[in-house]
């Protein structure tokens, strides 16, 4: 990719990380730590891969994208409001009385938001059903969906993969934040869904490993999920609470919000990080 | 008296689908392993191409089928109540009450009457847990006739529907004159000393009963509740004020069903008494359908029980 594009992708995820850690602060409650380290794939999704329309975000054939990691919602606003999908102010009023930022993605309030998620496990099947519909109906949209590594050890998740892979959804890509940390401790410590490649490729998915930080391995995996007749997962690798120092691999950071302090900490580093990207 | 047929609600429901298959396109119909007992069989029979089998994973089929309707498809996933409503609760709240999508649930085997199968998978909890769902819409109609109609108007209404059916074979009550509106009860039977408010298979006793109590000089109301949610309060509060007493029937538990909503909806605006057939939160057991409803209670000679303390409490 040029590397103008990549700087590019690298200053919105930067001002999403922003957002995040405002959003969240204002907040005083919400998931960081998950949202930080998908972020640069919704991103890459939001700037590059998703047929959408931010002026007409109901637009009847468009690619359809389902955070089944709902808790990581800082995140997906975070990239609409930078792509114009609602007003960025509305950010700080993440999940205030009256907002329509809620807690977790709602789709019938928040423009841009393709499905309501939140309960673990529900996302996939759903984007499984966007897969379905499309194929059958013709629409000829895609759909992608971002799992969290903890959010595999539901059930439900592998019903949904084994479905897909028996009807052959090629049209379906699913991304695993492989953060490795989930709120208990590690996933080895909880209950380790590895090796996640061995158990989706067992259910006829194709499956690629990349660096979920390297938008060059996003494309290059997005691309080539686009040559293969089955669906794709992508399993990236992320430091939890990427971008912010002390949130980094850090488990404590999944679902607190930083105090005044801690927040003035993390926007000053974020800030330094785009200023360098903007030189 | 001649012969009155009968057929499971469930049949309705498959020849719904089979009938909507050749009206409109634009939905899929999908089940999880049982639809040659659901009736789903009869639409995938005849269009094959439209039919989905998810397997048996409930709770996926149900997540997928919200997916669906929210690319603006219709769908009508199918699976037995027990699994529906109860082993897949969360996703129809989550994935598809909360973002109130067109999705109808066709849960069919509800109740006692699944018989030989025994407790496992008699549901009468169903209502119960779908009713706490905002925006939910719950049908349970009474005969076959009632059942295709209710379908037809389900893939018309905007917002999820629970339509429940069952798997014994019931007596044919409507001709083809019958009109179906989703949220209406309808009187069919006149009368000013209490009023029998019935829904599923529990209507045809509910006019059983209607006949044994005119022998005995009582003139009964008889109403057929086949849409729970929403409630038709006016119906409802119309009957308290001109009978003075109702009694509920319904084969599902006495707790959360019809004889609920029917009395919260007079305590807060008409309280009379209400008395409430249904089972008596209990598990049911193995054994011929026709057989436990005896055994449960449910039947016209039961009625006229209830009908009789029902009047006793009135003031």
């Amino acid at each position: 990719m040029d590397a103008a594009i990549i700087k590019e992708l690298q200053i919105t995820a930067c001002k999403a990380r922003i957002s995040i850690i405002e959003g969240v602060h204002a907040a005083k409650a919400g998931h960081p730590g998950g949202s930080l380290s998908c972020v640069d794939i919704i991103t890459y999704l939001y700037s590059k891969e998703l047929n959408v329309d931010p002026k007409n975000p109901d637009m009847e054939n468009r690619d359809r994208f389902v955070l089944s990691k709902g808790h990581a919602a800082p995140a997906l606003y975070a990239v609409l409001a930078e792509k114009g999908f609602f007003d960025k102010s509305l950010i700080k009023t993440l999940r205030q009385i009256g907002s329509i930022l809620q807690g977790h993605p709602d789709m019938k309030k928040i423009p841009g938001v393709d499905m309501s998620t939140g309960s673990l496990g529900q996302g996939i099947s759903c984007a499984v059903g966007m897969a379905l519909s499309s194929k059958h109906f013709g629409s000829g949209f895609n759909v992608y969906t971002v799992l969290g590594d903890g959010e595999i050890e539901e059930g439900q998740v592998w019903e949904a993969a084994m479905f897909a892979g028996n009807k052959n959804l090629s049209n379906l890509t699913a991304f695993v934040d492989y953060n490795n940390l989930q709120i208990d401790g590690t996933v080895e410590e909880v209950n380790s869904p590895a090796p996640i490649d061995k158990k989706f490729e067992a259910f006829g998915w194709h499956t690629i490993i990349i660096d979920g930080h390297d938008f060059n391995q996003i494309e290059a995996a997005l691309k080539e999920a686009k040559t293969v007749d089955k669906p794709v997962c992508i399993i990236a690798k992320t430091v939890k609470g990427k971008g912010v120092s002390y949130m980094e691999n850090a488990v404590n950071w999944h679902g607190a919000a930083p105090n005044d302090e801690l927040a003035e900490q993390a926007l000053k580093e974020l800030n330094e990080q785009l200023k360098e990207l903007e030189a | 008296m001649s012969e009155v047929k009968s057929v499971a609600t469930r049949v309705g429901f498959g020849a719904a689908l089979k009938e909507l298959g050749h009206l409109r396109d634009d939905f899929i119909v999908m089940d999880a392993d049982l639809a040659a007992a659901t009736q789903t069989g009869a639409f995938k029979k005849e269009f094959p191409d439209r039919f989905y089998n998810c397997g048996i994973a409930e709770q996926n089929m149900v997540s997928i089928a919200a997916g669906i309707a929210a690319t603006g498809k219709r769908v009508i996933c199918s699976s037995f109540a027990m699994f529906a409503a109860g082993r897949a609760f969360e996703q129809i709240r989550n994935s598809v009450g909360y973002p109130h999508l067109n999705v109808i649930i066709g849960a069919t085997h509800a109740g006692i009457s699944v018989g030989e199968d025994g407790a496992t998978h008699q549901c009468n909890e169903d209502i119960a847990i779908m009713r706490t769902i905002p925006g939910m819409t719950i049908i349970n109609p009474a005969d076959e006739t009632e059942a295709r109609l209710a379908v037809h108007a389900a893939m018309e209404h905007e917002g999820p529907v629970y339509m429940r059916f069952g798997r014994l074979a019931v007596p044919v009550v409507f001709g083809d004159d019958y009109k179906f509106e989703i949220g209406k009860g309808v009187e069919l039977k006149e009368g000013n000393d209490v009023t029998i408010i019935a829904t599923g298979l529990m209507v045809n006793e509910a006019l059983i009963a209607h006949d044994l109590l005119k022998t005995e000089g009582i003139n009964a109301r008889v109403i057929n509740m086949a849409t729970i949610k929403p409630l038709d309060k006016e119906i409802v509060l119309k009957a308290a004020k001109e009978t003075g007493a109702i009694v509920t029937a319904e084969e599902h538990s006495v707790i959360g069903g019809l004889g609920s909503a029917v009395s919260e909806a007079l305590a807060e605006e008409y309280p009379v008494p209400v008395v409430k057939l249904g089972v008596n939160d209990e598990f049911g057991h193995s054994g011929p359908a026709v057989k436990l409803l005896d055994e449960f209670g449910l039947r016209a000679p039961n009625i006229v029980e209830k009908v009789k303390k029902a009047i006793s409490l009135k003031k």
